[in-house]
């Protein structure tokens, strides 16, 4: 069975044991050594029901478990062998499962190292190499956030919102080893969707996908990135930006417009284009002056003030820049490509070289330092 | 989610608060100062928040190519002037925050009398990847 197919398992799985009573943590254990034994199990031969499977080896691995610990403790507490009936797990188990996941009390990378594990049913190795970090460090992360969700109760979880800016962080921080970290937030939130009713999670998909659609044009095999304005829209991927326009559509259709929606609305306008000449800017701003109603960041604002430089031109672009925090990250970037609009090359030279100074990656402060000395050489050229 | 190496020195730092080097210590505020670095280290790792420390020897060269078919030329020992790092501890954290109350904690490593250095460490983030969602 693939991988990913087994791991869907994975929360209806640790939600039956955690709803006939498990400890959260020693179930999720239980549910990680399942997981491992069904790998050589199925090899053979594959059970015919893989999740009944998987939760009576996960319920009979959560029985060693509570009786070593049990001995430990030199305390007297029994199960049954046998579990209780009721295997089927509801969409409701699964949604309190991701809620526990991003609990409140949680700090956002252990949220995210937790969410990976239990809902995604990754391993702690894979957890720690998609994050550089080393896999004792992974292990305690993981295990720590077990302990505070267990201290903190699964009776205050956190709610739909929690989860999805866990989701958002997974997508976005874009690291990639064996797991593909962008794919494994797509399919986690796939299944979110079918299991909350809520427009701003379908947005967040949306969202994700127009986004994982443009992937393979968003960087050159060496790395380097290449801008929305130069990439080869031929090679964006038309099924998965019509699957999220269609997601998208019918998410807006239910008039609960939030930050995800209106994010997912800006990547929709930029994929309808089939050239870059035809991009429709002026909705593109009006999206943003939507987005602000819900996430007013400087962030933000800097990203429309790139849209109202495309709809309007250079300088009201500038202007709206001038509105903006000039200490959010990337302002130089902005600013040197509205004054390289604008004409004022030497200016955005200038620009372009401090932004490469202050860029927050490596892909970034080349692409930087590139522009810089484009602008630069030219300059010399032309005195 | 952001990592920092946070730089010691050997000299090139601006003076701590509790100036007097090491080699005039006693053995047992030697020890302590010890403790408290293995011990945060070792509080980090059940943190979840630790990467990597690595402690560096003062001895070193400069090093370049000479050139095709040549052997790298080297330059040493470093001049007195030369800033020299000590060592470093690379953590993974949630905030920038938090990576300035870590470093804080590692300054107050107790020193000579046993009261804390309060020595500068250099505080560095990494260039991370680039984000996916950029418009």
């Amino acid at each position: 069975m693939h991988d990913v197919a087994r791991r869907e398992l994975v929360p209806h799985v640790l939600s039956v044991l955690v709803r006939r009573g498990a400890d959260f943590a020693t179930a999720e254990d239980a549910v990680q050594e399942a997981l491992v034994r069904a790998l050589s199990a199925w090899e053979t031969e594959r059970p015919a029901d893989p999740t009944g499977w998987l939760i009576t080896v996960a319920w009979r691995a959560f029985i060693d478990m509570t009786r070593s610990e049990t001995a430990r403790r030199d305390r007297q507490v029994r199960y049954d062998n046998e579990p209780p009936a009721g295997t089927i797990p509801s969409a409701d188990d699964t949604l309190h499962l991701y809620f526990l996941c991003a609990h409140p009390t949680l700090t956002p990378s252990s949220a995210v190292a937790l969410t990976l594990r239990a809902v995604g049913g990754l391993t702690t190795r894979q957890i720690a190499q998609a994050y550089l970090v080393p896999e004792p460090t992974m292990a305690q992360r993981i295990s720590r956030a077990k302990s505070v969700v267990s201290r903190a109760g699964v009776d205050r979880p956190g709610d739909v919102r929690t989860v999805m800016r866990v989701l958002y962080l997974v997508f976005n921080e874009g690291y990639s080893g064996d797991v593909d970290l962008a794919a494994e937030a797509i399919r986690l939130t796939r299944q979110l969707a079918a299991v909350a009713d809520d427009a701003e999670v379908h947005g967040l998909l949306a969202l994700m996908l127009l986004h994982h659609g443009r992937r393979r044009s968003r960087t050159r095999p060496d790395g380097s990135i290449v801008p929305l304005a130069e990439q080869d829209r031929s090679n964006w991927d038309r099924d998965l930006i019509a699957e999220g326009i269609v997601i998208l559509q019918a998410a807006l259709a239910r008039d609960r417009l939030g930050e995800y929606q209106a994010q997912a609305a800006i990547a929709a306008l930029h994929a309808d284009a089939s050239r870059v000449e035809e991009t429709d800017w002026v909705q593109i701003v009006e999206w943003y002056d939507e987005l602000l109603q819900f996430a007013d960041t400087p962030i933000v604002r800097l990203n429309r003030a790139v849209a109202v430089g495309e709809a309007d031109g250079a300088p009201a672009g500038l202007a709206a820049l001038a509105e903006v925090d000039d200490h959010v990250v990337r302002h130089d970037a902005v600013a040197a490509y509205l004054h390289e609009k604008n004409g004022d090359l030497e200016v955005a030279a200038r620009l372009y070289a401090c932004a490469a100074r202050n860029a927050p990656n490596l892909a970034e402060r080349d692409h930087q330092t590139r522009q810089a000395a484009r602008l630069n050489h030219y300059l010399q050229r032309h005195p | 989610m952001a990592k920092y190496l946070l730089l010691k020195h050997y000299r090139g730092a601006p003076a701590a608060v509790n100036n007097i080097p090491m080699d005039q210590w006693t053995p047992e505020e030697v020890e302590a100062h010890i403790g408290y670095m293995n011990d945060f280290a070792a509080r980090l790792e059940r943190n979840g928040e630790f990467i990597d420390g690595q402690a560096l020897s003062p001895d070193g060269v400069w090093v370049r190519s000479a050139g095709d078919g040549r052997p790298p030329v080297t330059d040493g020992p470093f001049a007195e002037t030369k800033d020299l790092i000590a060592g470093w501890m690379v953590i993974d954290v949630d905030s920038y925050e938090r990576a300035i109350e870590l470093a804080g904690e590692l300054s107050a490593a107790p020193g000579a009398g046993g009261t804390p250095i309060h020595e500068w460490l250099e505080l560095r983030p990494f260039l991370t990847e680039p984000p996916t969602v950029t418009d």
